[in-house]
């Protein structure tokens, strides 16, 4: 055998990228098509009434949901991971085939995955719970890649030879202990199959129905224990682990505080899995758990400003970087953009202003500021810093990704600018009443009156789309046309070509 | 005492508890910088910045095991 030096091997780490960009597009097409379909409803048939079961908002929406989320967002993870994780503990993938083996797999079962998902979905298949919508058929399979993701990590960790666990590490195995248990605990449930009625009858409805192990307010608590902790592990700590590695790479800047790192990330942990009662006020579970969801999601702003105000002061002195580099813009707008959906989360939260909330478009707004702003700009921030190392070429275009940069930014804006107004005049609307106490509209009022809110956010949708498509072209041409560069050229402020 | 008033008092415990965790851990994290046996936290900063397959580790596992 030839004695090449060693290198990190990128081979899994390009797989996810791929999906990553794929399932993006797939994702928010989709949520598109949702957003125009509720401005101008005649878009639900836009495939003819045939077919009017398969393009309708309620069958698709969940489709959007789970497509951003455990698609695009979950690959860009793994991605990441792939890459960050082999670097900042010094290992190559190509120095154990088991672990090259092992991660091959993850990826492999994770695209039959998402087909099943993908399937099921637009057949209509699903328990209904928000986010664990699929069977347990397909739960049982997420759980395999899930355990794959896990023995990638820790087997990467127990070969390592930087003693020392990076932060970013740190937040990778948050993570996927976060995730495992939450997972696990919202989708106990029982195949209908097994179950009998009182009256004696067995194996009922299909063998891959079930139902959730939990009933009535029980069932709400775990389900948004789940949901809100699937922001928390998704959204949260997982681009959080991302932002503390690529930002300081790409600025060549070492972390502002390393011990604010620490401390931020311990409390973190410990406060978001208390916070998740604030999606059930005013609901049925007892008072004095929504007063704790209430609280906790107010302190929640301490550990999220934490990293977040640690990231923009790593530029402290540097701020012409900002100015230059898109890349770093998108990681600075994506860090921006996290501060921003932290303090309007617990403003969400506290309990006379979720009266006005809850229920209506703002709460939409949130996310989307969350997700577009934050999570979606670094994602595509880490596959631009990743795209010259991994193909060894420089990125084709530093104008596209700056024209890219500002049409997104754009459409982040008007898609929560617009969902605001419409939710709270929406929130203002539905409460409105005379001095009888009747109430003041109806339904359709609302829904006339939110039209070109809805229109807004369509364009503004339909922007970050047009964005991510050059994003997705950018990469494309990085590999197949891009300048090849050196080793030397690679070190941090990312080549880019005009 | 009624049951509130206990959970006022567990209350007002568990929150002074909770602050003197964070504080010790601050205080652990500066007391433990740059001293003999503690950990150079910043340091640790450089596991990215040199994170080339070449560069020598920050903390090396095998410098652990000559010992
Ligand atoms: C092109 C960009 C996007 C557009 C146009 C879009 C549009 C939409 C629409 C129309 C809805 C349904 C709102 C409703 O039921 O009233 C929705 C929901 C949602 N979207 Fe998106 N979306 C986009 C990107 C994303 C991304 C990138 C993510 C996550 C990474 C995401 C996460 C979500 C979530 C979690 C919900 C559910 C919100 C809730 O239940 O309150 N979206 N989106």
């Amino acid at each position: 055998m030839e004695n090449r030096p060693l290198e990190y091997d990128y081979t899994v780490a390009k797989m996810f990228m791929f999906t990553t960009i794929v399932l993006g597009i797939v994702g928010m097409l989709v949520g598109v098509i949702l957003a125009f379909e509720l401005a101008f409803p005649s878009v639900n048939t836009f495939l003819g009434s045939g077919l009017a079961e398969f393009t309708n908002f309620s069958r698709l929406r969940p489709l959007h949901t789970d497509a951003v989320i455990f698609g695009f967002t979950l690959s860009g993870i793994f991605a990441t991971w792939y890459y960050v994780g082999q670097r900042v503990l010094k290992v190559s993938m190509a120095e154990s085939g088991f672990l090259m083996f092992i991660g091959k797999l993850h990826f492999v079962l994770y695209v039959i995955g998402v087909a099943a998902v993908v399937v099921s979905l637009l057949a209509g298949v699903t328990t209904s719970k928000e986010y664990a919508e699929f069977e347990w058929p397909i739960d049982i399979a997420i759980v395999i890649v899930w355990v794959l993701f896990g023995m990638s990590i820790f087997g990467l960790i127990g070969i390592r030879r930087e003693k020392a666990l990076y932060i970013s590490v740190w937040y990778y195995i948050a993570t996927f202990l976060g995730v495992a248990m939450l997972y696990l605990f919202n989708n106990m449930a029982i195949p209908t199959m097994l179950a009998a009625s009182p009256i004696g009858e067995s194996g009922i409805g299909a063998w891959y129905h079930s139902v959730s192990m939990y009933a009535g307010t029980n069932d709400a608590l775990v389900q948004w224990w789940y949901g809100h902790n699937a922001v928390a592990f998704g959204f949260t700590v997982p681009i959080v682990a991302m932002i503390y590695y690529f930002l300081p790479k790409e600025s060549g800047q070492a972390i502002y505080s390393y011990k604010l790192s620490l401390l931020s990330f311990w409390g973190l942990m410990f406060v978001y899995l208390w916070a998740g009662g604030h999606h059930l006020l005013f609901s049925t579970v007892p008072d004095w758990m929504q007063t704790m969801g209430s609280i906790f999601s107010v302190v929640l702003i301490l550990p999220s400003w934490g990293s977040a105000i640690n990231m923009l002061l790593t530029m402290k002195g540097e701020w012409q970087q900002v100015a230059a580099s898109p890349l770093i813009k998108f990681m600075i707008l994506g860090s921006t953009f996290y501060m921003f959906s932290t303090l309007e989360g617990p403003i969400q939260a506290i309990k006379s202003v979720n009266a006005i909330a809850h229920f209506t478009d703002w709460i939409v707004g949130h996310v989307h500021d969350g997700v577009l702003g934050w999570v979606g700009f670094m994602i595509m921030a880490a596959l631009y810093h990743m795209a010259p190392r991994v193909f060894k070429r420089e990125i084709y275009s530093k104008s596209l990704m700056a024209t890219q940069f500002w049409i997104q930014t754009l459409g982040v804006v008007l898609y929560f600018t617009s969902m605001w107004i419409a939710g709270i005049t929406q929130g203002m609307m539905w409460r409105a009443h005379d001095e009888f106490g009747n109430l003041a509209y109806s339904f359709i009022d609302t829904v006339t009156v939110l039209h070109p809110y809805y229109t807004i956010r369509g364009i503004g949708g339909l922007l970050y789309l047009i964005g991510f498509l050059m994003f997705a072209y950018n990469i494309y041409k990085t590999m197949t046309a891009g300048r090849k560069v050196e080793e030397s050229e690679l070190q941090n402020a990312s080549p880019m070509g005009a | 005492m009624d049951i509130a008033e206990i959970q006022a008092y567990g209350y007002f415990g568990l929150t002074a508890f909770l602050v003197f965790v964070l504080y010790s851990y601050i205080y652990h994290l500066y007391s433990t910088d740059k001293k003999e046996g503690g950990h150079d936290y910043e340091n640790y900063s450089n596991i990215a910045l040199k994170d080339d397959i070449e560069d020598t580790p920050i903390s090396s596992v095998s410098d652990d095991k000559e010992k």
